[in-house]
């Protein structure tokens, strides 16, 4: 099943000379949902003898609620070592509330949670250490320098160095890895936004974190820029194993970067997937088109495969030009879902896996 | 990766402490090579400067004291509740709308880091704006009593007692404000703070109540020190009792240092926890619907 196959394109010109990227993993990720049931591959990366060790996050039956609105009412995930998930959703669906939480910067109602082991409501400095946020910056620091910025952030995690991971990241090698390397001496107002946004980045992963959380990381970003990230992503969770949570509203990238989609609506996760599996087994509709008799038509397949429609309708009819088969994307199976929970047919709720 | 293998790291307060050193230091250099903020610290000296040669051959009514010299230890006194408890109290919000604070929660001992190096910048840019008020003092130098070694020790304990009693309660208030906004009404009202703390003339010419309040603020306290140590004792005669009350300007200072240090890190706890993303993007959306 090739389809299910996501072969990433990777950055290996990012910067050759630094020592991290001295050695290259080429990594092709296969999810076949037939197989693996849903669960995302993780055979790729290494460590993952045990399983317990590897959940990185875990959420069982988190529930918020402001006065008397429920905003999360049960949400259920877990996401392991390595694993790049994308929390979607319209806004007010909860998100940003969901990510506070687990950042431990807000506390929740009810439920259970753990994140690297530990419940973020009573996390203390040696797990913060662990963990990686890149924030949505506005004018904080603005008249530091860059490399002043990452020097002073980074002289907090070298007592957190460990056998396997040797924290923090070199300056160097970080303002070299997000592109910043020639504004190293530049001031922080000075810098564009998408720069800017780079150096968010670099300042969430300077302490070698096993667990980043990425708010919109990519808003205001260029095509370029946007790719840039895109691969250092992938880089940071393959090669640093680093477990990747991000919210973005940009389904095309969440298509892209995550092994794993959680679409959150209404104060639930109502699709817990990969990409391929949210576009296939949610049965979206795949649209037909074609021409007959001067005519262009347009039929929406839903309960049936899309290939049986087409050889019955060109057997039927001669006439038919023009043909054009286009399967549900992510954005399509997205939307469907969203509007079938906001139309309040919670009876028809689906989860895959 | 099991929590044991970082918990418990020696050293890292050590790092903290060290980070914040670094910090203060940074802030410090920034503070004094901005130009806006500089002129802050230059522009009040420069300025209590051509003051005092305009006012050269006018004296204190009734006396050959000059007008100027009579001012000046008072406004050393501000320089330390200024330094001490309105910037720290203004930066603390500033920092907190544009997300500086929620960086420190991010980062492990940060928040510590953040608030030693809150402290030297206020300790060190402080004692830079009694120094530079020092040097037009050079003018009149006849006047004050620069030198004798009791009142440069007397000059150092009120900044040092000045400090604890400041500093503290200005991050205290600094956590309550809401906005840079607040703020930037606790620098107003500090300057009205001024008209009731006999600093441009003496209190005891205004209504008992208004001396009252005064005498309530740290304000007061700081300008009498000031002038304690630098006027000549025959001034004492426009003070309160006609005294310096040196024994209780430091009972004052000393019952505001222990409300400040009570209150601070109770305060500070509480703004740290309800720091959070959403929280910075809130003041922002703010900020920018407000458009300054």
């Amino acid at each position: 099943m090739l389809a299910g196959c996501v072969s990433r394109p990777r950055l290996f010109d990012m910067d050759a000379s630094s020592d991290i990227m001295a050695y290259r993993k080429v990594a092709t990720r296969c999810s076949i949902p037939a197989m693996s049931g849903g669960e995302s591959t993780t055979s790729a990366r290494p460590a993952a003898a045990d399983g317990a060790a590897d959940v990185v996050l875990d959420v069982r039956d988190l529930r918020m609620r402001y006065g008397t609105k429920d905003v999360l009412e049960g949400v259920t995930f877990t996401a392991t070592r390595g694993e790049v998930v994308a929390l979607l959703g319209p806004n007010g669906a909860g998100k940003t509330t969901t990510i506070e939480i687990l950042e431990g910067f807000r506390a929740r109602s009810a439920g259970e949670v753990s994140v690297l082991g530990v419940d973020p409501a009573h996390a203390d400095e040696d797990w913060r250490a662990r963990v990686g946020f890149v924030l949505q910056s506005w004018r904080d620091h603005a008249r530091w320098r860059v490399r002043e910025v990452l020097d002073y952030l980074s002289r907090f995690y070298a007592p957190y160095s460990t056998p396997g991971r040797t924290r923090p990241w070199p300056t160097d090698d970080l303002l070299a890895l997000v592109g910043l390397t020639d504004h190293a001496h530049q001031m922080i107002s000075t810098l564009s936004g998408g720069q800017r946004r780079r150096l968010d980045v670099a300042i969430g992963i300077v302490g070698l974190p096993e667990l980043i959380f990425l708010d919109e990381p990519t808003a205001g970003f260029d095509p370029q820029a946007r790719r840039d990230f895109h691969e250092l992503v992938h880089r940071l969770a393959d090669f640093e194993s680093a477990t990747i949570l991000l919210t973005t509203h940009d389904l095309a990238e969440a298509e892209k970067l995550a092994d794993r989609i959680l679409i959150l609506a209404d104060g639930r996760i109502i699709a817990d997937g990969s990409p391929d599996e949210l576009a296939q087994q949610m049965a979206t509709a795949t649209e037909v088109r074609w021409t007959a008799g001067g005519e262009r038509h347009v039929h929406a397949v839903h309960d049936e495969d899309a290939t049986r429609f087409v050889r019955r309708l060109l057997a039927s009819d001669e006439e038919v030009t023009d043909l054009e088969v286009r399967r549900g994307t992510l954005e399509d199976t997205y939307l469907a879902l969203v509007h079938r929970i906001e139309t309040g047919q919670h009876e028809q709720k689906e989860t895959v896996r | 990766m099991t929590t044991t293998d970082t918990a418990r790291t020696p050293g890292v307060q050590g790092v903290a402490l060290r980070a914040g050193l670094y910090r203060g230091a940074i802030e410090t250099r920034m503070a004094l090579t901005n130009p806006l903020e500089a002129i802050g610290f230059v522009g009040v000296p420069v300025i209590m400067a051509v003051v005092l040669l305009f006012m050269r051959g006018h004296t204190v009514p009734g006396t050959d004291f000059s007008l100027g010299a009579m001012v000046l230890p008072g406004l050393i006194g501000m320089a330390v509740a200024f330094g001490g408890l309105t910037a720290p109290a203004e930066r603390l919000a500033t920092e907190r709308e544009d997300g500086t604070l929620l960086r420190a929660k991010a980062t492990p001992h940060g928040m510590t880091a953040y608030m030693v190096g809150k402290i030297v910048y206020v300790l060190l840019t402080t004692a830079v704006s009694m120094v530079v008020l020092l040097l037009p003092a050079l003018l009149v130098w006849d006047d004050l009593r620069l030198g004798e070694p009791r009142s440069w020790l007397l000059l150092v304990m009120v900044f040092v007692l000045g400090m604890v009693a400041t500093t503290p309660m200005g991050l205290a208030l600094g956590a309550l404000f809401k906005s840079t906004m607040q703020a930037g009404l606790l620098t107003l009202m500090s300057m009205g703070v001024i008209v009731v703390s006999g600093i441009f003339y003496p209190i005891t010419a205004l209504p008992g109540w208004l001396q009252v309040v005064g005498q309530a603020l740290p304000f007061y306290w700081l300008g009498l020190g000031a002038r304690s140590a630098l006027l000549p004792p025959e001034m004492v005669a426009v003070e309160i009792g006609e005294s310096w009350r040196t024994v209780e300007m430091f009972a004052v200072l000393g019952a505001w240092a222990v409300l400040g240090l009570v209150l601070a890190p109770i305060l500070l706890r509480r703004m740290a926890r309800r720091e959070s993303g959403s929280a910075v993007a809130e003041r922002r959306q703010k900020f920018l619907s407000r458009g300054y």
